[in-house]
């Protein structure tokens, strides 16, 4: 990160469940100790059915969502048919590795689509691409592997992965510094996607209520 | 010996980068930009929005104009308050309103905020944050009133309030306190002044007046000095002298011989 730039100190999660994906972030933006931002929306449309979240430095994870949704539009329109969440993941591979030196971004691609359904990429920072049944990232993720490991299913249902989600992104802004503000869920499935806000007086807390 | 001349290669020339990275490490001070202290400061309210800035614009620890104008023109209903260095807040806007203003020729359509904002945070995502230009973009297009915030490295927010400069913190801790949604035109000119009010004096980069700037669907009202907190008091006494308060000693009257020197005209015929 270099001096100055502004930053999303994050948690981000995504989880593959029967029909679908779940995906939800946080929503603080700091810029060294300051909030820049305290409701940023950190769960960015690529596609009718794929998202992207981002991590790093805004400024680069903005530039390349831009670039990967201008693509993904010109894909549509050129072959008639909807980018499969691997396409949108490959590009995102392709842009974050080629420009690995001047980027700073951990990116998670999900969506659904009618060939693999529900599907998560995860492309961490030196610009690697994987496809993974459930990805968390973002500097909150270190504290949240263990709850993850713990409770992920494979075939949960929509709201078994969406409460998932919700405590798992909630513990890890109870952690991290850089993580909090409130709680942004977007559910993809074939029907499409449903967004949920939750607002930071309505964040789960668990064994410390206060 | 033959000797070959290098055919110039196409692309950049980091030649004078490396001359200048090899005198840093000479020790040879390599001079700065100037950057200002700034308080700006903008909300979203019923059926506009409104735009704030202060008037002061430093160059180090002086005050170089104690009321300039930071709420810049990118279009007819899109206005931007700038932060950051001077000339670069001032360069990017008239750089970009002039593409938006060739923009509209060719579309004949009027200019969409969204259209400014990828502009300016394209050009400022290509010098990678070496444009210290961090810009509130205000304006009424056809989606309604809307606001984005473009920071230096080319970062884009879209927010209903938002303040920046290093008088933010004091600004944005009034609207924390007092924002609402769908204020009235009024009150929503009068919280942006008391934030501008709060970063004016709270902050030293920032002083001087308040600049507000009301932009509603077909109509911008411009408030250049919307209120004047630092004016300047008059002077108890007066410290101009009397005529004859020093007296004539001596008077002396001395000739002065004047030689004009004629020139001939030329003959051009």
């Amino acid at each position: 990160m270099k001096p100055g730039e502004v930053n999303l100190g994050t948690s981000l999660m995504a989880v593959t469940f029967k029909g679908g994906i779940v995906i939800g972030a946080d929503t603080r933006t700091t810029s060294g100790p300051y909030i820049v931002n305290r409701v940023t929306d950190k769960l960015t449309p690529i596609h009718d059915r794929i998202f992207a979240c981002r991590s790093g430095s805004a400024a680069d994870t903005q530039a390349i969502a831009d670039i990967v949704r201008l693509y993904s539009e010109m894909y549509s329109v050129n072959f008639g048919e909807d980018p499969t969440i691997r396409t949108a993941a490959a590009l995102f591979h392709d842009i974050c590795y080629q420009n690995k030196n001047a980027l700073s971004a951990g990116i998670i691609v999900a969506g659904w689509d009618k060939y693999e359904g529900g599907s998560v990429y995860c492309i961490p920072l030196g610009g690697s691409l994987h496809k993974q049944p459930f990805a968390t990232a973002g500097s909150g993720s270190t504290y949240v592997y263990g709850y993850c490991d713990k409770n992920f299913r494979e075939n949960m249902t929509q709201q078994e992965a969406v409460d998932f989600v919700k405590n798992g992104i909630a513990l890890s802004i109870s952690r991290d510094g850089s993580s909090g503000g409130c709680i942004r869920i977007a559910t993809i499935t074939e029907a499409g996607v449903d967004k949920i806000f939750i607002p930071g007086d309505q964040v789960p807390t668990f064994w410390n209520k206060s | 010996m033959v000797t070959r001349l290098e055919q110039p290669r196409g692309g950049f020339n980091f030649d004078n980068f490396q001359r200048n990275v090899s005198l840093e490490q000479k020790g040879i001070r390599i001079p700065k930009p100037i950057k200002t202290g700034t308080t700006i400061a903008a909300i979203i309210y019923k059926d506009g929005v409104c735009l704030g800035a202060d008037t002061r614009a430093t160059s180090g620890p002086i005050v170089a104009d104690k009321n300039c104008a930071k709420i810049h023109y990118l279009a007819p209903n899109i206005y931007c308050c700038g932060a950051g260095t001077a000339a670069d807040t001032e360069f990017t806007t008239a750089l970009i309103s002039s593409q938006l203003e060739l923009h509209r020729l060719t579309t004949g359509r009027q200019t969409r905020l969204s259209t400014a904002r990828s502009m300016l945070c394209q050009m400022l995502f290509k010098y990678q944050g070496h444009v210290s230009a961090a810009l509130i973009i205000g304006g009424y297009d056809v989606n309604g009133p809307n606001l984005y915030s473009v920071m230096p490295h080319g970062s884009v927010d879209n927010v209903p309030f938002m303040t920046m400069g290093s008088g933010s913190l004091a600004a944005m801790a009034v609207f924390e306190r007092s924002w609402r949604k769908d204020l009235e035109r009024q009150e929503a000119i009068d919280l942006v002044k008391d934030a501008i009010d709060a970063g004016i004096f709270n902050d030293l980069g920032s002083g001087s007046n308040v600049d507000i700037n009301v932009i509603e669907k077909d109509k911008v009202d411009i408030y250049r000095n919307y209120y004047k907190p630092n004016e300047r008091a008059p002077k108890e006494k007066v410290y101009k002298f009397k005529r004859g308060t020093t007296p004539i000693l001596k008077e002396s009257i001395k000739d002065i011989l004047v030689i004009t020197e004629g020139v001939e005209a030329m003959d051009i015929s």
